[in-house]
């Protein structure tokens, strides 16, 4: 009898690429539904823009690169790009901002690259930071977050807002971020203690906000118990930022927030879990994974204290995906029945 | 459930696998009876093909020599039963390409005849030096067991300046569906330590840890029982955590031991020797009984045979034969691997012979486990993390990809066990062990063709130079020949030239005097 023959392992694992980006997708849920909460329309519109933007040039690069189409749309990078810029940009983002932010990402951080697994910077970080430094304002204009928004914020103002160059009255509806009214008042010289006192702040950080980075939090520790992701760069990066922030707060607790403030504010808990730990664009050693989050982590702190921009994860996680050859290269473990590993 | 007090050790990475083991241990080992030809390949071993010493029409014995091992690296192979030798010519042996090479094939006739084949037993080997004894296991044509089929004879000889510490014992049998280590445990543990005793006395070590994995507590519990009988206090059964590969030689010296040894080395380097349990029973057979290796238990299993069994096989019996004793082939068989289904051989047929490698015959279907196409590497890091030596799948990857062959040796490519948990667990389906393969062969193929190509210069160099002697020898003679015929024409004109003067004076003196004469010749006349 006659049989084809392979080439051994016969037998692989149940997981692809596909299944590991939607694990991610569903650990961002818990998190995407208290955005929903807080900010209704606007953040279901930029889900939806980013999702369909992301799609689209996904599929023209594709076609244009002659590579198959079905296996990579399948993949569902290109939605986890998208969901993760939906998220990181402004609820209510007009549909123009988000488009040319997914093809920043799509485009020109990933296919112009070589596409999915050749990109040296994360997309999504890509298109964040190209976007910020072009529409500033746009950028950093947050609606407050309110209960249920769905009732504050109406289907026809989304509409307006998103697609009609701006709803009326729309300054009514914003306010600085906890991270940009703490930077601007210190700026003043204000003590953190008047500034929380004035604000919406909660038990951690931001009022609203805090509860955004726990469900990041609930839905990354869910990523680690599937072991979808390590701990090293999550770890790494929260430490360093608590680290950084703990050093100058015990300086000065008035001049300085407190390491809380700094992992429950902004985009920390979701960039130590879903941003930082994207596998094509970070370190892939053990302890490479932690000098590159724990550099995400510091120049966080940095640029958030001493910088000119409220948050820090997009440029931090770009400055860092730029040294990852460099730290895989110094960081290669230990070979079995060998010395050492750092390479000959 | 086992206990054991002895520390062990953890190796990076490995992987939990579906085992189906049950399968194909839960039926009694049976002895498959003689086929209608057997085949043998002259070569069964890492090393050099053994010289034939049987031509076709000859009669043999069981177990008489079919091909001598005098010679590096060369162990012979012997007849599994009494017969005619039919034909010496090419038959497909177990290689993926189907490859061919010089078979002995043997017609049996029934009669399984010893004659005078059987070699002098050995009833006390303390009796006997570690010589001797290496000797005998090298002339019973014994390989390791466990697949690598090392010269047996070669791993025992140790230098005196490294002093063996432990002898491990591999009982882990960690692939996948193979069983044929765990039937002969539970069969034949006296015979196993036996053998251990006597591998003991030649490498002179005082300690000898039996590692097997624990999810075979039958085995552990006769191998325990088999210990305590004999009473020999030195040798200790250990159970492991199930782990796959936990039965790489190195890993296994790890668990047990702590040591690792070192990249490019052998175990005795590190003061241990490890041998299989079946060779262990082979060289126990060699020595106490005289018989040589001539057959082995081995597993047929998988979703393409009827009754998956462990079967008591002789030595080149046809695949085809054996199916049919494990209740031949299912519908679903559709693919044919000779070891287990991480590290096993993919074969194009079923007319290839057992040989002494042979542990397991895996018949299954392809689409439960039908290969998908690879996706881009999104270096998410998986396979380094499974790796059992640690290394970085994925740089190797990289650059045997794109040929950069000293990059991947940098990455210590030949460190690499070809285990498979990288491409097993790797989510784009990326065949990461064949890309290891070729780099490791082209790595060799180069370096042979390096080392033809300096061989080749050297002896054109020395050519040259022979030439260029030979020319200048050459040359130095004709110019001494000329020289000398120089001087010698110089000498010979002036002589010449002398001789005609001389000449010519002594005419004109003697004219002079006839001139003299002649007017007082006249004078008187």
């Amino acid at each position: 009898m006659k049989f084809t023959t392979r080439t051994s392992p016969y037998v692989t694992g149940q997981q692809d690429v596909g299944s590991i980006m939607r694990q991610v997708l569903y650990a961002m849920l818990p998190g995407i539904l208290i955005l929903i909460w807080y900010f209704g329309w606007g953040t279901l519109s930029n889900l939806l823009l980013a999702t369909g933007f992301a799609l689209l040039f996904e599929w023209g690069m594709l076609k244009l690169r002659n590579r198959p189409v079905s296996p990579f749309l399948n993949d569902y990078s290109a939605v986890l790009t998208a969901w993760l810029l939906a998220v990181a940009m402004p609820a209510f983002s007009p549909w123009w901002l988000i488009g040319i932010a997914v093809l920043f990402a799509i485009v020109i951080a990933k296919h112009l690259y070589g596409g999915l697994g050749y990109n040296p910077f994360n997309p999504a970080m890509v298109g964040y930071a190209a976007m910020l430094v072009s529409y500033p304002v746009q950028m950093t204009i947050w609606p407050v977050p309110v209960d249920f928004s769905f009732n504050h914020i109406g289907f026809g103002q989304m509409l307006q807002q998103v697609f009609a160059g701006g709803a009326q009255g729309w300054d009514a509806f914003t306010a600085a971020t906890p991270l940009d009214a703490v930077k601007v008042n210190l700026r003043m010289d204000k003590p953190l203690s008047d500034i929380y006192a004035n604000g919406h702040f909660g038990l951690l950080a931001g009022q609203a906000w805090e509860w955004v980075s726990l469900a990041w939090l609930a839905g990354g520790l869910w990523l680690l118990l599937r072991k979808v992701i390590t701990w090293q760069i999550p770890a790494a990066l929260l430490g360093s930022l608590a680290l950084m922030s703990g050093i100058f707060w015990l300086i000065d607790p008035q001049a300085y927030a407190s390491p809380l403030f700094h992992l429950f504010s902004g985009a920390a808990m979701l960039g130590a879990f879903f941003i930082a730990t994207d596998p094509v664009s970070s370190s892939t050693t053990p302890l490479g994974k932690v000098f590159y989050a724990g550099g995400i982590g510091a120049f966080t702190w940095v640029i958030r204290t001493w910088g000119g921009y409220p948050d820090a994860i997009a440029f931090s996680v770009l400055i860092m995906n730029m040294a990852v050859p460099l730290i895989d290269y110094y960081t290669q473990p230990r070979v079995y029945g060998t010395k050492r590993g750092f390479p000959g | 459930m086992i206990q054991t007090l002895r520390k062990l050790w953890r190796n990076h990475g490995g992987l939990h696998l579906d085992y189906h083991k049950e399968e194909s241990s839960t039926r009694p080992v049976t002895r498959v009876p003689l086929a209608d030809e057997l085949i043998i390949p002259l070569q069964q071993h890492a090393g050099y093909r053994p010289t034939l010493t049987v031509q076709v029409g000859d009669y043999v014995y069981k177990g008489q020599q079919l091909a001598s091992h005098t010679g590096f690296m060369k162990v012979p192979v012997h007849a599994s039963t009494s017969g005619t030798i039919t034909a010496i010519e090419d038959r497909p042996i177990a290689h993926p390409s189907g490859l061919t090479d010089l078979c002995i094939v043997l017609k049996p006739d029934g009669k399984d005849d010893w004659g005078n084949a059987r070699m002098t037993p050995f009833p006390d080997h303390t009796q006997v030096d570690g010589d001797t004894l290496r000797k005998r296991i090298c002339a019973a044509g014994i390989v390791g067991m466990g697949g690598a089929v090392f010269p047996s004879a070669i791993k025992l000889n140790v230098h005196d300046n490294i002093p063996i510490e432990e002898l491990v014992i591999n009982g882990a049998e960690c692939e996948p569906y193979i069983t044929c280590d765990d039937m002969l445990m539970r069969d034949k543990a006296d015979e196993i330590l036996q053998g251990v005793q006597i591998m003991m006395h030649i490498i002179d070590t005082g300690h000898c840890l039996v590692g097997i994995e624990d999810n075979k507590p039958e085995a552990i519990a006769a191998m325990q029982a088999a210990a305590e009988k004999l009473g020999d206090q030195r040798i200790e059964i250990v159970p492991i955590p199930t782990l796959y590969p936990s039965g790489g030689e190195k890993q296994l010296i790890k668990i047990l031991t702590g040591k690792e040894v070192p990249s490019g080395n052998r175990p005795a380097s590190v003061g241990v020797v490890c041998h299989n349990t079946a060779t262990a029973r082979a060289i126990y057979r060699a020595v106490a009984l005289g018989e040589p290796l001539i057959d082995r238990y081995l597993t047929v299993t998988g979703k393409g045979v009827a009754q998956p069994c462990n079967l008591d096989v002789p030595l080149g019996t046809p695949i085809q034969h054996i199916i049919r004793q494990a209740g031949d082939y299912t519908p679903a068989a559709k693919h044919l691997v000779m070891g287990g289904p991480m590290m096993g051989v993919s074969l194009q047929t079923d007319q290839i012979p057992v040989v002494k490698a042979t542990n397991c015959i895996l018949v299954n279907d392809v689409e439960s486990n039908a290969p998908q196409p690879a996706m881009p590497c999104i270096r998410c890091g998986r396979c380094a993390e499974v790796c059992p030596v640690n290394l970085l799948p994925q740089q190797l990857y990289w650059h045997s990809r794109a040929r950069d062959f000293e990059q991947a040796e940098k990455y210590h490519l030949f460190d690499c066990i070809e285990c498979g948990c990288c491409a097993y667990v790797c989510p784009s389906h990326i065949r990461l062990v064949d890309y290891y393969r070729f780099a490791k062969s082209e790595i060799r193929s180069q370096r042979t063709a390096k080392s033809k190509a300096d061989t080749a210069r050297l002896r054109h160099e020395f050519h040259q130079e022979r030439l260029e002697r030979a020319k200048r020898e050459k040359a130095e003679k004709l110019a001494k020949h000329k020289a000398q015929a120089k001087t010698n024409t110089d000498d010979d004109k002036k002589a010449a030239i002398q001789a005609a003067l001389e000449r010519a004076k002594a005419k004109k003196a003697q004219l002079a005097s006839e001139t003299d004469a002649q007017p007082a010749g006249e004078a008187r006349q």
